[in-house]
């Protein structure tokens, strides 16, 4: 602590340097903040996926309807504890613009899958009872600003009602939150009976179905065993575990993704190397210094941890204030006008935001620190 | 007037004076080239994302083209229509006639999977099925390798964007989708469109495979002209029989590019933003060191009777330069390494894949080295105004 | 001329010990390697200088002033000989052991003063005591002292730029002894000051010496600062050569 005033004043002998190069970190990490929230935007539900269910679609396309029949089929197979089905709506609420998944479902079936979407009993008991009630996550509630009991009209651009409108209503009937941080709340959810019984056509059909098994390490097994119940029907499957569906899904971004992502992390490592250098620069500045601390008796091993607190100082201030802005500023949105839709800074970013910063400290820290150690006293005196 | 020379020649000498200590400061310069260098590379990359994937898109369709969807359908995957109604379209006004009748093409839509080159996993491909009338609606069309399918069989032909994005998809594969085996009998080429994306089959043999009936998805119909879009909307969408909606093919396309568009442009213009603070950072500090370094030139200038206009001027242009010089080099990274670069992406819009390439266009350039000056003249201005500011006496004592 | 002999069994001032001296310089020799070329800088230097003794050492540039001073200090090992500083034999120290017995016993003024230019003078002059396990009122009232030693009480809150030549170089003395160290040795400490100022350097070391019974030994090429001091001794290609008593 009594190296502190020393550590200090070697942080505002250039005032204007330690500033700038504490706003490049600052700017470095509020990057890597949108880095993480630009990748689980691409990695569309990736995290979410549970390890015990398993996504049954039709093999040749995820379009391609199955029929409500195969749920009973499903529930007998031995290993599967629970099934649900769930039917992509695709309406538009106001304008295109405004995207999210609206998923017609057997309330109760999908409530069970899904445990980790948290619904108060008594919303639960409101929805089960209304035929043409919906719920959302609280993402949406919070965009949109919807309250309970709102009436919430959609406009299909599939699904043509019998008496010829394309316009469905729904009264929210409950609001749910996510069990953990990454639980997907942007979706609304409403009764498949509702949507089956009004449209014209594909009715008993459903868009994909939702199987719980009893033993995930058995999921490749399990799901050649369903996908052999329907082989040579005219609705042959494809099963594959919750990751893996969302994976393929996200992957379809193609390499796209991969290259926005390489260029974020280029641009964070860049900032990081031109942030580093300066720092050591303002190290090898003052060998002479760190020679008349040696000649006073300052140790090799007391120089060498007073020039890394330096540098942990620098980049300790300003990584998480980088890293605290982009939270901030996350909060408010993304910046492509609605094309994240989800677009949320993750944990994990954090942490290992957190450990980038240590790590910049060290690394930017250690080299001139050796230097400093190693430094023959006599000769940085004479030149100096 | 004689000022003003006057004022120019003490420009000139401090940039001099400046230009002579560079190699000195070789390493501080230099970096602050690379780094503009770099911010200017990014800021093109990401933005030719999307100016390929918009150019693509824009590039779809002709205006003399109008597409028939159903009503309240925003994608050609969403819409039905019936196959009287497709007759309802090809007598409507304004029409045009070729060899097969009124160019009115009825198509059908779907998805298939289809791995990915770029990542192994699946893929939806959009899968076409199409009457000949369709390559009269569509002139740019060639078959460029093998032939066209022969109606009635079970035959695939495949765009130049999906041959080369997906798996399998040569002439002479076979594919099984469903229940059907579909061979690959040709390639084609449509001008760079989304056409390319597409495999194409014949449209009795897939409303077979897919059990529809003689439903289409939508009907493409060429126009006499563009003018006579109008009356050939209006006859449509006020026909008591139909419940249809009819666009321009130019502006569903267009429409279809904007949530691409938005998310690499959004995301390019962030990163840029934030890069070039970094890069102004590290330009600030280059020309402070590049004043500190003359501090006392500077000085014995000023106590000669030059003002402080001109240092601050000449430091200035110095940074621009620098910051200019690294715009050319991002700019020319950026031209060579991505311009034409080919990917493939959801557009989640009409929910298939879209095979296209980057492209690096001169607006994006200019676009480029407008904000390397900008950088340059960010990181110039404060150590400028901080070395005219400083004292005479203070800056001849200090060295 | 033996140079053996020289500086044995010398009488010096008044208060000094007789026998065991405080400082033990045995034939020592220094080497460098300057690529293929190889400098001998001292070789075989004697000297003994008693607990309270001021010694000024001259001789022309390259005579190995600086580089015998240097050993001393213990900021440098002797290529061969033996250096001993009360019971430490320091040319037998690793590094760390080095730094350690500087902390306790060197204090040392460089010709250019060397203070941090980001510390005040206070902070400058408690460095050697950040080293110690003082409590912040000890040191602060042992830098308060050591300041008014050297005549600059006043002068504790000022930056190294806000002081004159002289008075920054009071300052480095102040740091040189706050920590009461066996040995002062200075390097050309009026080599960059003016007239009036090097003799306030001079009459204060003078004073160190005589009133704080401080031993203290001094490079210097200028005889008028050699003649403060209570013997000369010269050094010449790397051998002593003579001394005299002032």
């Amino acid at each position: 602590m009594k190296f502190l005033p020393l550590i200090w004043s070697n942080l505002r002998r250039k005032r204007v340097r330690t500033i700038f190069t504490l706003l490049s970190i600052l700017v470095a990490f509020l990057l890597f903040g949108y880095l993480g929230a630009v990748r689980s935007a691409f990695d569309i539900g990736v995290q979410i996926a549970g390890v015990d269910r398993l996504v049954l679609t039709h093999k040749v396309s995820i379009i391609l309807p199955l029929p409500l029949s195969y749920l009973d089929r499903i529930e007998q197979v031995p290993g599967v504890t629970d099934v649900a089905h769930a039917s992509w709506f695709g309406g538009i609420y106001q304008d295109p613009k405004n995207f999210f998944a609206q998923i017609a479902v057997d309330p109760e079936r999908y409530l069970r899958l899904y445990p980790e979407f948290l619904l108060p009993e008594e919303q639960k008991k409101a929805w089960l009872a209304d035929r043409t009630g919906a719920i959302c996550g609280k993402y949406l509630a919070d965009r949109y600003k919807w309250k309970i009991g709102d009436r919430i009209p959609l406009t299909a651009s599939v699904w043509q009602k019998k008496d010829g409108s394309n316009s469905w209503e729904f009264t929210l009937d409950g609001i749910y939150t996510g069990a953990t941080p990454s639980t997907d709340v942007t979706q609304f959810l409403f009764h498949y009976k509702y949507l089956d019984e009004a449209r014209v056509r594909r009715n008993g059909m459903v868009g994909w179905y939702i199987v719980r098994i009893a033993h995930p390490d058995q999921a490749p097994q399990m799901a050649d065993k369903i996908d052999a119940l329907f082989a040579n029907s005219d609705n042959e499957t494809k099963t594959s575990t919750e990751k893996a569906f969302m994976q393929g899904f996200a992957k379809q971004v193609g390499n796209i993704g991969a290259i926005i992502t390489s260029i974020l992390s280029v641009v964070f490592f860049v900032i990081l190397l031109v942030a580093g250098n300066t720092m050591m620069q303002s190290v090898r500045e003052r060998v002479t210094e760190l020679a008349v601390l040696k000649t006073v008796g300052f140790s090799n091993g007391l120089i060498l941890t007073l020039v890394l607190c330096e540098s942990l100082l620098i980049a300790g201030i300003g990584g998480l204030l980088g890293l605290g802005l982009a939270r901030f500023l996350i909060g408010f949105g993304d910046p492509t006008n609605g094309a994240l839709p989800i677009f949320l800074m993750p944990a994990e970013s954090v942490l290992t935001g957190a450990a980038f910063v240590v790590l910049l400290g060290l690394a930017t820290g250690m080299l001139p620190a050796l230097q400093a150690m190693r430094l023959q006293v006599v000769q940085s005196l004479r030149r100096g | 007037m004689q000022r003003m020379v006057n004022w120019l020649v003490q420009v000139y000498a401090v940039g001099l004076l400046n230009l002579r200590t560079l190699p000195q400061r070789f390493g501080s310069s230099a970096a602050t080239v690379v780094g503009v260098a770099g911010v200017v590379t990014v800021f093109i990359a990401v933005l030719s994302i999307g100016e390929g994937f918009r150019a693509t898109l824009a590039q779809t369709g002709s205006p003399e083209t109008a597409l028939v969807m159903r009503t309240g359908a925003d994608t050609e995957l969403m819409s039905l229509v019936s196959q009287e109604d497709s007759r309802i379209v090809e007598d409507a006004p304004g029409i045009g006639r070729g060899s097969h009748g009124p160019q009115a093409s009825p198509e059908m839509l779907v998805l298939v999977d289809v791995p990915m080159v770029s990542t192994g996993t699946d893929a939806n491909v959009p899968l076409r099925g199409v009457t000949p009338v369709a390559f009269e609606v569509r002139r740019n069309l060639k078959i460029y390798a093998g032939r066209n399918f022969v109606p009635g069989r079970n035959e695939i032909i495949v765009g130049a964007g999906a041959v080369r994005e997906f798996v399998g998809l040569q002439v002479g594969d076979v594919k099984r989708w469903g229940k059907t085996d579909w061979t690959v009998v040709g390639l084609f080429s449509d001008g760079g469109s989304v056409a390319e994306s597409e495999i194409w089959a014949d449209l009795n043999v897939l409303q077979g495979a897919y059990n529809r009936g003689t439903i289409v998805s939508d009907v493409y119909a060429r126009l006499t002209s563009a003018d006579d879009f109008d009356k050939f909307k209006a006859a449509l969408t006020t026909d008591p029989r139909l419940s249809v909606r009819v666009v321009r093919e130019t502006e569903y396309f267009a429409e279809q590019s904007v949530f691409l568009t938005n998310l690499v442009t959004g995301l390019g213009y962030l990163i840029a933003a934030m890069m070039g603070i970094g890069a102004v950072f590290g330009a600030i500090n280059t020309m402070y060191s590049a004043v500190a370094a003359r501090t006392r030139e500077i000085a014995t200038l000023r106590a000669l009777g030059f003002g402080g206009g001109p240092v601050v001027i000449s430091v200035i242009v110095e940074s621009i330069l620098l910051a200019l010089a690294g715009g050319l080099v991002g700019g020319t990274i950026a031209y060579i390494v991505f311009n034409g670069y080919h990917a493939s992406t959801i557009n989640w819009q009409s929910f298939s894949q879209v095979a296209f390439a980057f492209r690096v266009t001169p607006l994006l350039l200019i676009q480029g080295f407008f904000y390397s000056v900008v950088i340059g003249l960010a990181g110039g201005l404060f150590p400028a105004v901080r070395a005219a500011r400083t004292s005479v006496a203070a800056a001849l004592r200090e060295l | 001329m033996s140079p053996a002999t020289i500086g044995q069994s010398q009488e010096s001032a008044a208060g000094a010990e007789v026998a065991g001296a405080l400082v033990r310089v045995r034939d020592v020799h220094k080497v460098y390697t300057r690529g293929s070329e190889r400098i001998d800088v001292l070789q075989g230097v004697n000297l003994e200088v008693p607990r309270g003794d001021f010694v000024a050492l001259m001789g022309p540039s390259g005579s190995g002033k600086t580089t015998l001073l240097n050993l001393l200090a213990g900021l440098d090992r002797p290529s061969g000989g033996s250096v001993q500083v009360g019971e430490d034999h320091i040319d037998k120290m690793g590094e760390g052991e080095l730094a350690r017995w500087r902390s306790h016993h060197v204090g040392f003024v460089f010709q250019l003063y060397n203070l941090l230019p980001t510390l005040t003078a206070e902070r400058n002059v408690e460095l050697p005591l950040l080293l110690t396990s003082l409590s912040a009122g000890d040191r602060k009232r042992h830098v308060a002292a050591a300041l008014a030693v050297v005549g600059l009480a006043d002068r504790g809150k000022h930056f190294p730029r806000q002081l004159s030549g002289g008075q920054e170089q009071r300052v480095a003395i102040a740091r040189a002894i706050v920590a009461d160290p066996t040995l002062l040795l200075c390097d050309e400490p009026t080599g960059d000051l003016d007239r009036k100022s090097e003799e306030e350097i001079l009459d204060l070391l003078q004073a160190l010496n005589r009133e704080h019974g401080k031993t203290i030994v001094m490079v210097t090429h200028n005889a008028h600062a050699a003649s403060r001091a209570r013997r000369i001794v010269y050094l010449n290609k790397g051998q002593l050569q003579s001394e005299a008593m002032q």
